[in-house]
């Protein structure tokens, strides 16, 4: 039971590990978020799974799945606001689709 | 607990701790705003996730609560620093 964990929580470790050489190595905000928030999200939810099968008991795996569940509804949402503002202070270049390109006013808003 | 499984979750430990200052390298290196929230929200991940190890390491179930209010801390610190930006690109 306990290698379970292990594994579970080495798994996790590795994508955080992941998660951060990207944000490190790409090449613009929009690849770094990316990175950061699909790996790093899906790295904690395994550290916390694991830690979850290694304590083994009700109300501990109860507050993890509260993190894991909250880390999954505010991960997607912080990535896109900051996505948002990279967006709005300067649209990447070198990329050759720009579907938003022109179709957001002064208010910041999609027409 | 067995020394293996001690050693193990140190070296995990160890690994979470590394992840942590490539995202810190990030927060140093820039070049802009936006990119250093995004590699402190990552590194307030890593956080969490060396809170989860220590607290299997002591097997002090504990340190989670801390987790909840870091992922918490998190979430709105980002939000936060995402309107103000957006409050700043308005003429």
């Amino acid at each position: 039971m306990t290698y379970a964990a292990l594994t579970l929580a080495s798994l996790g470790t590795a994508f955080l590990l992941l998660a951060a050489v990207g944000v490190v190595r790409m090449p613009d905000l929009f690849t770094r978020l990316q990175a950061s928030s699909k790996a790093g999200t899906l790295g904690a939810a395994l550290l916390l799974g694991g830690a979850a099968v290694f304590f083994a008991d009700g109300p501990i795996t109860v507050r993890l799945g509260m993190i894991g569940v909250f880390l999954v509804l505010t991960a997607p949402v912080a990535a896109h606001a900051l996505a948002r503002v990279g967006y709005l202070a300067g649209p990447p270049d070198g990329s050759s689709v720009d579907e938003l390109a022109g179709r957001y006013g002064d208010d910041h808003r999609l027409d | 607990m067995s020394p293996l499984v001690t050693t193990w979750l140190t070296v995990l430990l160890v690994l979470v701790a590394v992840a942590m200052v490539l995202a810190f390298a990030r927060v140093v290196l820039g070049p802009d705003l936006p990119n250093r929230v995004a590699a402190f929200d990552l590194a307030t991940t890593a956080a969490l996730g060396l809170l989860t190890l220590y607290a299997m390491l002591l097997d002090q179930p504990m340190f989670l609560d801390v987790g909840i209010v870091v992922a918490l801390i998190a979430f709105v610190g980002t939000i936060a620093f995402a309107n103000r930006l957006e409050e700043d690109l308005r003429p």
